[in-house]
């Protein structure tokens, strides 16, 4: 464990050395390739006077809602295609075509919709997790072997029962992944939707990149890039890896 | 051929089958899976279907738990007719058909979550006593994937035995084992039979399986699954599979089938 942590360490280390390096040739200009320590003021600075936090907070709350509002209505509908055929005809195929389209191309319909509103950006961030949940539903649902759900009923399982007890455990590891997958399309999506459309309600990290392009100001942007990236990371950590570990122990599936 | 009388008249019938016929039918297939077949079980008996593949016996075994319906005939238990699956008559799966996502435990409590009227700790305390039957009580905190197949099927006993069914339906459950762990099931099968008189419907292929186990061995012919002879075992019990007494029955009874199997072919 230390060993890894070590390991870690000294690769970021040698990245961090790296770019130090690159600076110090001066082939670039520092305005094109800022320094490590001017990021690292940048970011400090940007956090003493707040607007870091709040712009975080913006986005991150606007993820969640978005994300939590896209299982929501995509659980239910990928249950829902998964048993009848008439549904996996209509919605399936639906969820199967919009699943492809990049979630930035709803960046426009969003706008001219609902304006220049938090409304916009939750329905970005709802379409870019909705469909790659339906899909890995009703993909999930329909590989669990059929004998569990036939064990259930002949120890007088039915129903809701059996959808809450045996169809949705079973299908976990499906959920799991098609949540990691919905949880990246989000943060495109709403990435995308930020460094496109200012609105009045928030100021979010796409935002602070957007100006930080407008400015110039090259510390500013790579450090919310740096930001946008930890937060993906917090976020695989500490709410994806705990139930991907449990799973792979129940299981017994291979671990990483 | 037709003698349709249970091993005792003097024991209650449990299971009567009569005149049960069932088709399958999917867009390119129409086939008959049992043709009019008639059958009495009475409580606390063991009997065996034997059989060649698709000759009924599983569909049978699934007509009696409920999870399907005859298209003619009458499958009734305690004078009842079968209208759904039930607690009272539990089914064993070949693969042990365990839940991955529960502990050993969690799975014997699974059935047991069903049955109404119990407590939690009188759940846990009959999960734990079954568990213990089986003699994997120390398991039952180990996940699925970490037992062995023989164990896998012995939680599945435990699963089954747990809810109190008064029968038992085995659908060919040690088909997927080797043959030591196959005789040492063997005993404990009978041993847990003897001790809790459950009535127990087991399907296999494998004849001496068969004669090891049951009462009553019964003999199904394919296309369309019909009874077609049925054998008394009277022997003393607990049976050693590789007994000379056993393999007499055995010998008897697998050249008897073979005899329906290539009479199918030649006709």
């Amino acid at each position: 464990m230390i060993a890894r942590w070590a390991i870690a360490s000294l690769f970021f280390a040698c990245l961090i050395g790296l770019w130090q390096l690159a600076v110090n040739a001066q082939i670039w200009s520092p305005l094109l390739l800022p320094s490590p320590s001017s990021v690292f003021i940048y970011l400090w600075s940007a956090l003493e006077d707040g607007t870091l936090w709040e712009a975080t907070l913006v986005t991150v709350q606007r993820l969640l809602i978005g994300y939590g509002l896209g299982i929501l209505i995509g659980l239910p509908l990928g249950l829902l295609t998964a048993s009848f055929r008439w549904s996996q005809d209509t919605i399936g195929v639906l969820a199967l075509g919009l699943q492809t389209l990049p979630s930035v191309c709803w960046v426009p319909l969003a706008l001219l919709w609902f304006g220049q509103t938090e409304s916009a950006m939750l329905f970005v961030v709802v379409m870019g997790t909705l469909w790659s949940l339906i899909i890995a539903t009703d993909t999930g649902v329909r590989t669990i072997p059929p004998i569990y759900s036939r064990a259930a009923r002949s120890m007088g399982s039915s129903g809701f029962h059996t959808w809450t007890h045996v169809i949705l455990p079973a299908a976990l590891p499906f959920l799991l992944s098609g949540m990691k997958q919905g949880w990246a399309f989000a943060w495109r999506s709403l990435m995308a939707a930020e460094i496109y459309v200012t609105i009045l309600t928030g100021f979010g990290l796409g935002h602070l990149l957007h100006y930080g392009r407008e400015l110039s100001a090259m510390d500013q942007v790579i450090g919310v890039m740096l930001v946008i990236v930890m937060i993906g990371l917090a976020v695989d950590k500490t709410l994806f890896a705990p139930v991907e570990r449990f799973l792979h122990r129940r299981w017994g599936t291979a671990r990483g | 051929m037709e003698s349709q009388v249970s091993a005792t008249d003097t024991v209650p019938t449990k299971l009567v089958l009569e005149h049960v016929s069932k088709w399958f039918r999917t867009s390119s297939l129409h086939v008959q899976a049992l043709d009019d077949v008639t059958l009495r079980i009475a409580e606390g008996e063991f009997v065996c279907l034997v059989g060649p593949s698709g000759c009924g016996k599983s569909t049978l075994l699934n007509l009696i738990a409920g999870l399907d319906r005859a298209d003619r005939g009458t499958v009734q238990a305690d004078g009842q007719t079968i209208s759904g699956p039930g607690p009272h008559r539990l089914m064993m799966f070949q693969e042990a058909a365990l839940f991955p996502w529960l502990t050993v435990l969690g799975n014997v409590l699974f059935g047991l979550k069903l049955v109404k009227g119990l407590s939690a700790s009188e759940r846990r305390e009959k999960a734990e006593y079954f568990l213990e039957l089986v003699g994997l009580k120390r398991f039952m905190h180990s996940n699925v994937h970490e037992l062995s197949g023989g164990m896998r099927q012995r939680v599945a006993l435990a699963r089954s035995l747990a809810p109190n069914p008064s029968v038992l339906l085995m659908d060919e459950p040690f088909g997927a084992l080797d043959a030591l762990t196959r005789e040492q099931l063997y005993g404990d099968i009978q041993r847990i039979w003897s001790q809790h008189r459950k009535t127990i419907v087991f399907v296999t292929h494998n004849v001496r399986e068969a004669v090891c186990l049951g009462d009553r061995v019964i003999l199904f012919s394919p296309n369309p699954g019909r009874i077609r002879e049925e054998f008394s075992i009277p022997l003393p019990r607990p049976r050693d599979i590789n007994s000379v007494d056993l393999a007499r029955y055995s010998t008897e009874i697998t050249r008897v089938l073979k005899g329906y199997v290539q009479n199918e072919v030649a006709g």
